[in-house]
């Protein structure tokens, strides 16, 4: 449902998407579906310690083998400076980025690549792969937080010095970071309260899940030019770091971006590139390589296990006068954990006057950890709703109501300093208090929960083209990988300036070699930064053309005026022209109509969702039941309902699957016990009833039709939300995830 | 004037100061100004976010600022 109506003809409606009929059909060219003639495949050796210092690696049996071509290690990679540039939380380091690709003097965990191989098979590679002899000496691993940061850890980079400390740390550390916010009088808020609720939860690191494992297509040649094919967020970025990491020129790799099956912020960073674009320069031949699932359960980012202790306070009438916050967060391997969003989100959603947030990135012997959607904030929401929720119930407050409260509004300052623009938290709790689901009756085991999130969202550099064809009708260019549905909403933005049918307009995803450049498909920021770059340039193209229909009229272009999709004198002079009348004749009136604009926006309006669950909980089992679903959602501006509708149900659906049932399971050595998805679990559709939604509309006043991003936001609130349903039908406050039945069963048995 | 905000982490180098104002036209006449008043700052400060009245401020070291301006540094984000 949508609370209220936009009066345009195509911005808000629910057109077919132009990429449909090639997805449900299997005609869509996803990374893996890629080949080329005489195509070698590549097979990477992986590491079968959690850390090892590697002594040596003897090549020669692998590389006689029939029909091996090129063997390549870390060796074979530049070093790189320890210089960080953008792309992922608190920037990129290319040093390590490079080192999680190929292991170099030390393997840091299971799973870390050693090798690479290219042969004329998968089978040849793969064996090739497994004759390669590594001399290992392992080294005592670090599995825990609580382990790492112990003053006696085994370290896992000597270089390694702990920024953000009091004073400058003069030994190694696996603390690479501390984050501090703070701001009011602590003691004096403490003083306020009448309550205060104090508790410590813990999450696992869990994986973004995607269906499409990573895959490549490298083809380098003699001249040292390269094209790869792969699935990713963001082809211009996964050629930055391909030939950062090999010490290429950018200008001499093209990179076509396939189709892509899933990312969720797992697919904003390269692990096969760099080593199939070296292996097909060293074989002249392409090379194919794509991940097994296993490998991309044990190599591939997951986000970060967490550790978390909140203590908040409220004096009777529900205002939130003090709070703290020590959150410490899993960087996997190097550094890089979202502690930065995570010490900034955990509670952005209140007015509260006096706060104190600590925060640790903690580097252990895990796979290093990758963005998912709106990284860092969802397990701090956990924390934080959870803590809000018992607050509420201590002080005999309905739980939206102590929201309602102490909500953040226009004006306020957030805690992590600046003040909020226009925003919708306020609009989204009314919608969840005023749902019928909210009041609905509730059966015996039955609970309800509710929790809210917020997300900054991002803009980010973006180039886009809109060209008009000689039979009128349009092609929408951008650089941006579509996720979620962003073809259809750039047309539709595009449809709704020009005047023109939807279908009539082509969105066309482009490569790295035929438009200027853009950032990734992350931070919710397509249908905001590329929809303002897509409207700017269509509004050029109607101010051409009408200048060219004045030029045709010989009248003053102020006497000419865009009526849909047609020229039209302002005085009735002349008869209109169409847009196909423009275009055909466009030769005679200044050469063909295209634009192209380039922007990097500020004004990504921030979103907030409040979620409402119920719960059935087995007592004899532990099973907890999702009967029931509501996300309320502030979108600023749907542009294709269906398509924001179903960014808020996947981040909800991924959000309780975080609660209930995904972890990454290690044994003694630090190996990855489930890595498939039949032993990690992720909610399929017969695990869930449907997901209802309600799309709050507060526009954002940045962009042209009030767009705000959508992608991140769902999944914030749902394992707060579920927690606390789960307390509501049975008492007992989870504060570790996921609650899986045999954790819900002990929680019971407690009593 | 602008109102600059430090965060904890850089209240080191202003000595402890949450707060000051500073006459800057464009972020980078700011950043030159801070360096000034507080040294090494600007280093610490090139890999910071820079939010202009709640909007992070891309090619943050042409923006503008007006003379009410409020300027924040913060983390750098992108999202997943």
């Amino acid at each position: 449902m949508t609370t209220t109506r936009t009066g345009y003809k195509w911005v808000g409606t629910r057109p077919v998407r132009h990429d449909g009929l090639d997805k449900v059909t299997g005609r869509a060219r996803f990374g893996a579906d890629y080949a080329t003639a005489g195509m070698l495949h590549g097979a990477v050796l992986r590491s079968p310690h959690a850390h090892a210092r590697i002594l040596s690696i003897d090549l020669t049996g692998a590389a006689a083998m029939p029909g091996v071509k090129a063997i390549i290690t870390g060796a074979d990679l530049p070093d790189i400076p320890d210089e960080t540039g953008t792309g992922s939380e608190g920037g990129i380091n290319f040093r390590d980025l490079s080192r999680n690709i190929l292991a170099r003097d030390k393997v840091l965990y299971e799973g870390h690549p050693v090798a690479a191989v290219a042969a004329v098979t998968l089978r040849a590679a793969q064996q090739a792969a497994e004759t390669i002899k590594v001399e290992y000496q392992t080294l005592p691993p670090v599995f825990s937080l609580e382990e790492a940061m112990e003053d006696d850890a085994p370290v896992l980079h000597d270089d390694l010095f702990t920024l953000g400390l009091d004073s400058e740390p003069d030994r190694p550390s696996n603390i690479s970071r501390r984050r501090v916010i703070a701001r009011g009088d602590l003691d004096a808020g403490w003083e306020e309260a009448d309550v205060v609720v104090e508790r410590e939860y813990t999450t696992k690191a869990v994986h973004q899940g995607y269906i499409e494992p990573h895959a490549v297509v490298a083809e380098t040649g003699e001249d040292g030019r390269s094209t790869l094919w792969c699935s990713s967020q963001g082809h211009f970025a996964m050629r930055t770091y391909t030939t950062k990491v090999l010490g290429w020129e950018p200008g001499d790799m093209k990179v076509i971006p396939a189709e892509i099956g899933g990312g969720f912020g797992g697919k904003t960073t390269i692990y096969l590139e760099p080593l199939a674009a070296l292996l097909s320069r060293r074989a002249g031949r392409a090379v194919k390589m794509v991940m097994t699932r296993s490998e991309v359960f044990r190599a591939t980012g997951p986000t970060s296990g967490s550790v978390m202790r909140i203590r908040m306070g409220a004096r009777q009438d529900g205002k939130l006068v003090a709070a703290t916050a020590w959150m410490v967060y899993e960087a996997g391997a190097f550094p890089g954990s979202p502690i930065g969003p995570g010490v900034m989100t955990v509670l952005a959603c209140y007015d509260i006057p006096n706060v104190l947030i600590e925060g640790y990135d903690v580097v252990l012997n895990k796979p290093k950890v990758a963005a998912y959607r709106a990284p860092g904030a969802p397990m701090a929401a956990f924390a934080a709703e959870s803590v809000v929720d018992e607050l509420a119930e201590k002080l005999g407050i309905d739980p939206i109501e102590l929201r309602l409260r102490n909500a953040v509004t226009e004006g306020v300052r957030a805690v992590y300093g600046p003040k909020y623009r226009k925003i919708g938290f306020v609009e989204t709790l009314e919608e969840a208090r005023d749902h019928p689901h909210y009041s609905a009756p509730l059966g015996p085991w039955q609970g309800r929960g509710v929790a809210s999130g917020y997300w900054f969202n991002f803009g980010g550099e973006t180039t886009a083209t809109v060209s008009i064809n000689e039979d009128g009708t349009a092609v929408v260019m951008s650089g941006c990988p579509d996720i979620g549905g962003t073809r259809a909403a750039l047309a539709q933005m595009a449809a709704e300036e020009l005047g023109i049918d939807v279908h009539r307009i082509e969105p066309v995803v482009a490569d790295t070699h035929s438009i200027g450049y853009n950032d990734m498909t992350g931070g919710s920021r397509v249908a905001f930064a590329v929809g303002i770059a897509v409207v700017d340039a269509s509004r050029q193209l109607i101010k051409d053309m009408c200048a060219r229909a004045a030029l045709i009229w010989d009248v003053p272009p102020e006497e000419v005026e865009w009526v849909d999709g047609r020229a039209q004198s302002v005085t009735g002079a002349a008869a209109p022209l169409t847009l196909e009348e423009l275009a055909s004749g466009s030769g005679n009136t200044g050469g063909p109509l295209s634009a192209t604009v380039t922007v990097n926006p500020r004004g990504a309006g921030a979103g907030f969702s409040t979620q409402i669950c119920d719960v059935e909980v087995d007592p004899d089992t532990g099973l907890v039941t999702v009967l029931r679903y509501t996300v309320v959602q502030d979108a600023g501006r749907a542009i294709h309902p269906d398509y924001v509708e179903g960014q808020m149900q996947g981040g909800a659906v991924q959000g309780i699957g975080w609660a209930l049932n995904e972890e990454y399971i290690f044994d003694r050595n630090g190996v990855m016990e489930n890595p498939g998805f039949l032993d990690y679990r992720m909610p399929v559709a017969s695990d869930l009833p449907m997901i209802d939604t309600v799309i709050v509309e507060v526009p954002n006043p940045d962009h042209p039709y009030g767009v705000r991003g959508v992608g991140e936001t769902g999944i914030i609130p749902p394992m707060a939300a579920v927690a606390n349903a789960v307390y509501a039908a049975t008492g007992k406050r989870m504060q570790d995830l996921p609650m899986s039945p045999v954790r819900v069963l002990e929680a019971l048995s407690g009593d | 004037m602008a109102r600059v905000f430090f965060p904890t982490s850089l209240q080191k180098l202003t000595g402890g100061l949450e707060e000051c104002e500073i006459e800057a036209a464009t972020v980078r006449e700011l950043f030159a100004r801070l360096e000034d008043r507080f040294p090494g700052i600007r280093e610490r400060l090139a890999s910071a976010a820079v939010a202009i009245d709640g909007d992070v401020a891309p090619g943050a070291l042409l923006e503008r600022l007006e003379p009410d301006s409020e300027v924040h540094f913060l983390p750098a984000l992108s999202g997943g």
